[in-house]
């Protein structure tokens, strides 16, 4: 577990203390992935670097499976920092070592000297990552999907219990990304390791994390579990997070709809209740009408959701809402 | 090309051979005070990487001195540095004469040069591979031999090649005060006795080795390129 306890931190500049995060405590589970969304500068890097350290914090304490990480020395925290990968946006593989050398260079950090052993491992690690035919090749001819591969493989290396992911995927096109996510998601699931991963997309949130803190200006606006926060957005900054996520859907905002006769609904589907015919159910016992307005049924991570915004008329409406959250649908009346 | 021609092409050349040794004792003189200007300069440069601002081991007073000594040591001109260390030559070697003489200036001279082109071959690492390795749990100074030597590699080689081309430099100035080797042939006969004809030789064989230095210089990077970003 990973446990932040009143942890704050500014920088120094020109003699001046400027904050980068504002106190804040939060958990971060073993075996979750857990995501921490913001726009550049909101802190989301320096936030995850407290986790090994490679930021200091100014004040709280950081404590990782009870070890209280700013109290470490140095060999200690190196010691430490061999169980926690790391992966970045920009890769930062050294261009100088091949692959399988860039995929050994944690090993032989950690004082392995045994050249069959090393080998093997990364061997392992490259069928993991679905590289074995680019071994001897050098970073500066792969794919940035390859490198990322790559770096995931060498963060993998000294078999951490955690992983960090910073903005493991803003360098790559769509296609790539949905792949070293699934990736994640697969390590995830298979070596029961924690993920923590920044980014500024909702979608990488949505596909992979299960739970997720929004931070806006230094601070955490939200947090909770994805499809709550994704479903019922309740900071600012959130919501246009998820409106970037669900462009069509405009995430309950009434404005595209004022003209629309009818009481203007939006309905969230979750889990199995996605797979009920629910709706035309309620509308034939009740004798409304409905007309749909927006639309969206998708997946966060592996729950199954649908969201659809709905104007409805006639007598029965109040009616046909009773029997929809019955049916375990969740309601928010738009114009009301 | 036949003797006699050499003779009536360069009449004031009476021996070859002493070119030949002159040829020679700049080459050892440029070996020697190479290989110890890296081996001084190399540790120096990486030195005031670290101590820079910013960097992994930040210490402003200490870069603050060892800058301020590089800066002085670099702003003396050669000839002079030579004159001002010749007791310390003395002490270190047993003589201000000669090749042995010669190579203690060449190495306070190029030593401070060499270690900024280190210092600032060093810069050029992406800090993301420096922070990636510090995530790995590397100390300062497996980042040192694992990623910044290896990643500065091309830098590192071509400020070598520089610095070697200055030395060539500084030995041809070394040779007007008893240092030998072509800049003490070029001088003695070429200024001093008019000899123009040893002037054109000397000045000849030094561009040459210039231009060998550049050439090998620039394989070598080009050979460690191939493979990066």
């Amino acid at each position: 577990m990973i446990r932040f306890v009143d942890v704050h931190k500014s920088y120094r500049v020109d003699g001046k203390d400027i904050p980068a995060l504002q106190p804040f405590s939060l958990d971060i589970a073993d075996g979750e992935v857990f995501g921490i969304i913001g726009h550049s500068g909101a802190g989301k890097s320096t936030l995850i670097r407290l986790i090994n350290l490679l930021e200091r914090p100014s004040g709280g304490s950081i404590l990782i499976d009870g070890t209280e990480m700013t109290a470490l020395g140095d060999a200690a925290l190196r010691a430490q920092r061999r169980r926690i990968g790391m992966i970045f946006q920009h890769f930062n593989l050294l261009s100088s070592q091949t692959v399988a050398d860039n995929i050994a260079f944690p090993l032989r950090l950690a004082g392995e000297t045994d050249a069959g052993k090393i080998k093997a491992r990364v061997d392992e690690l490259l069928r993991r990552v679905g590289l074995e035919a680019h071994a001897s090749k050098y970073p500066a001819q792969l794919s940035g999907g390859q490198k990322q591969r790559v770096g995931i493989a060498r963060a993998l290396a000294n078999r951490p219990s955690i992983l960090l992911c910073d903005e493991a995927t803003s360098a790559l096109d769509p296609q790539t990304t949905a792949s070293v996510l699934e990736l994640l998601a697969e390590i995830n699931r298979e070596l029961k390791l924690t993920i923590v991963l920044i980014t500024h997309e909702m979608d990488v949130v949505r596909r992979v994390c299960d739970r997720v803190a929004v931070l806006d200006a230094g601070r955490i606006v939200e947090h909770g579990a994805v499809a709550d926060v994704f479903l019922h957005p309740r900071h600012p900054t959130t919501r246009r997070f998820v409106n970037e996520a669900l462009p069509e859907e405009a995430a309950g905002e009434l404005a595209p709809y004022t003209h629309v006769p009818g009481r203007i609904l939006r309905l969230s589907f979750r889990g199995e209740a996605t797979w009920t015919p629910a709706l035309g159910r309620v509308a034939r016992d009740t004798g409304v009408d409905f007309n749909i307005l927006a639309g969206r049924i998708d997946r966060i991570k592996d729950l199954p959701y649908g969201q659809l915004t709905l104007a409805m008329q006639g007598s029965g409406v109040d009616q046909a809402l009773v029997a929809l959250r019955a049916a375990g649908i969740e309601i928010e009346e738009l114009n009301r | 090309m036949s003797a006699p021609l050499l003779q009536s092409l360069f009449p004031n050349i009476d021996d070859w051979a002493e070119l030949g040794h002159a040829c020679i004792d700049t080459l050892l003189m440029l070996g020697g005070s190479l290989a110890l200007t890296v081996l001084i300069g190399l540790p120096l440069g990486v030195l005031l990487y670290l101590t820079g601002k910013g960097q992994l081991r930040e210490m402003p007073k200490l870069y603050a001195a060892l800058s301020l000594v590089v800066n002085i040591l670099r702003s003396i001109p050669f000839i002079i540095l030579m004159i001002v260390l010749m007791p310390l030559t003395y002490v270190l070697v047993g003589t201000k004469l000669g090749i042995r003489g010669a190579i203690p200036p060449l190495v306070i001279g190029a030593a401070p040069f060499f270690a900024r082109l280190v210092e600032t071959a060093l810069r050029e690492v992406q800090r993301g591979v420096i922070e990636a390795s510090q995530a790995m749990g590397a100390s300062t100074w497996q980042i040192v031999r694992h990623v910044l030597l290896p990643e500065a590699r091309g830098g590192l080689i071509a400020g070598t090649t520089v610095t070697a081309i200055a030395l060539v430099g500084y030995t041809a100035m070394g040779g007007a005060i008893g240092a030998g080797g072509l800049g003490d042939l070029a001088y003695r006969y070429g200024y001093l006795s008019y000899k123009s004809d040893y002037m054109f030789v000397t000045v000849v064989l030094l561009i040459v080795l210039v231009q060998l230095l550049q050439m090998v210089g620039d394989r070598v990077v080009a050979r460690f390129a191939g493979n990066r970003q």
